[in-house]
């Protein structure tokens, strides 16, 4: 079964699958988090603002989002950030997108919905009382929101929010679909190049799984360390 | 934007000669939600089978359940349709692999396997997070009147939980239909390939995708809907989320 595995063809591409493929990978997870936690924290404070002009945009978009998939929203975005482009910076020709450009658009505006859902979840933990005590204590909203509700939000939903990163890393082997060369898209090349598929998409599995496993233990003893006693 | 428009591209013919491109996105309509559904007949049954050995009292059957759902929960769904698709017949003895790679509509039943035990993963947990919740003196009370475990789980504790955990189950369905999606990286024609499909011959990119959005979108909302009156139907008496039923005529 496996007596011709070969191990050498995983060890010969190795600078190639981390320091090309993982590194796309790693930055790209790390970015849209970075960028989806922002945009996703405005899209729930509109959602919440209880003013129809914000909620019901944001609503949704955030709906929308949510129901279709990924993979159809990124070759939504691959075809349509050219476009924008163009449209923003008014030049005559869609405008030529980088293929990382064109992913974290993608990574950022797609996880933006679902952190929305988590900072919403978040914001709305937050007793009441303390929005009333801080308008009492005479704070603007900018203010209570920023030194009251937002911090707390953000520390009850920490373990929830990398649990949506680890899914987000997941979720970033999808650009194979665009060809691009993420962890996966480089070991697929090179599973394709020297017909060593098994190898290759084995090892890609096992490396994923290391990866994923990891990370949701270290989030579940950080929830354990950080859970607020009340 | 220099686009150039052009929404009577569904009745115009498609590039296989006898359907229309509208038809061709019906078609891989009929794909995804038949790819969907027999997924999720997998994923039910494994998911709640591995989610009951999960809240077990013995040892071995919940290290094995907690195994299962972190092998299939940590490594990405595509990876996974990979090692069925161009991984498995590699491996497994000669004959039985070529049977596999000479299999017709072989990307469909790999993408069912697939996308079934993915979501199984899932459905686990939601089953166990449900037995969980209910009161311990359930359990309890089951075994003192002498149930033996199997017959626990099938009148007491099963009945309630499925009850209980219909809404995240409808999120989990509603998961898997758009998951199904991932299946065009092994040549399933599913809708989102045929969009793709659409767009790569007729240019019609903003159409193609528009089309297959909005096919998703109903389909969201009729599950969604579908769903809904099924929760009403079966919630507990009792719980948050039961609405009594309305008095009077």
């Amino acid at each position: 079964m496996f007596s011709n595995f070969d191990f050498d063809v995983i060890w010969r591409s190795l600078p190639y699958l981390f320091y090309q493929g993982m590194t796309f990978t790693v930055m790209l997870t790390a970015l849209a988090t970075a960028g989806g936690i922002v945009i996703g924290t405005l899209l729930a404070l509109m959602r919440l603002s209880g003013v129809p002009v914000l909620t019901l945009p944001a609503a949704a978009y955030v709906n929308l989002m949510r129901s279709v998939p990924f993979v159809l929203m990124i070759f939504w975005f691959y075809f349509l950030v050219p476009y924008i482009g163009q449209w923003i910076t008014r030049s005559a020709q869609p405008l030529q997108v980088g293929a990382f450009a064109s992913c974290l658009i993608t990574f950022t505006l797609f996880e933006a919905a679902f952190f929305c859902e988590i900072m919403r979840a978040g914001i709305q933990s937050i007793p009441r009382g303390q929005m009333a005590a801080a308008q009492a204590l005479g704070m603007t909203y900018p203010t209570t929101m920023g030194y009251i509700v937002l911090p707390q939000a953000f520390r009850n939903m920490v373990p929830v929010l990398l649990t949506q990163t680890i899914i987000l890393f997941q979720d970033t082997s999808l650009v194979y679909v665009i060809a691009v060369t993420d962890f996966l898209g480089a070991a697929s090349k090179v599973a394709e190049r020297d017909g060593r598929l098994v190898e290759m998409y084995t090892f890609a599995a096992c490396v994923y799984f290391v990866i994923s496993f990891a990370a949701s233990r270290a989030v579940a003893h950080l929830q354990r360390r950080i859970a607020i006693i009340r | 934007m220099n686009y150039h428009w052009n929404w009577s591209i569904f009745w115009e013919l498609s590039p296989d000669g006898v359907h229309t491109y509208f038809q061709t996105l019906m078609l891989g309509t009929a794909w995804t939600l038949i790819t969907a559904a027999c997924a999720w007949i997998i994923a039910f049954a494994l998911g709640s089978i591995v989610g009951v050995l999960r809240t077990t009292p013995l040892a071995a059957a919940v290290w094995l359940g907690d195994a299962y759902v972190e092998v299939f929960r940590n490594v990405p769904l595509l990876v996974q349709m990979f090692l069925w698709y161009f991984v498995l017949p590699e491996i497994v003895p000669g004959a039985f692999g070529i049977w596999l790679k000479q299999l017709p509509n072989g990307s469909f039943y790999t993408a069912v396997v697939a996308l079934g035990l993915y979501m199984s993963a899932r459905v686990a947990e939601q089953v166990r997070a449900g037995i969980l919740s209910l009161p311990r003196g359930q359990r309890q009370a089951a075994m003192a009147l002498g149930l033996r475990l199997p017959q626990v789980y099938a009148y007491v504790l099963l009945p309630m939980t499925y009850r209980i955990i219909m809404p995240p189950l409808t999120s989990e369905l509603l998961n898997t239909i758009k998951n199904s999606a991932v299946a065009l990286t092994i040549g399933l024609m599913e809708l989102t390939a045929r969009a793709r499909a659409m767009q790569e011959f007729s240019f019609q990119v903003f159409e193609a995708f528009t089309a297959a959005t909005i096919i998703y979108i109903v389909i969201n909302i009729a599950v969604t809907f579908a769903m809904r009156m099924l929760e009403r139907r079966i919630a507990v008496p009792g719980y948050l989320g039961f609405k009594a039923p309305a008095a009077g005529h």
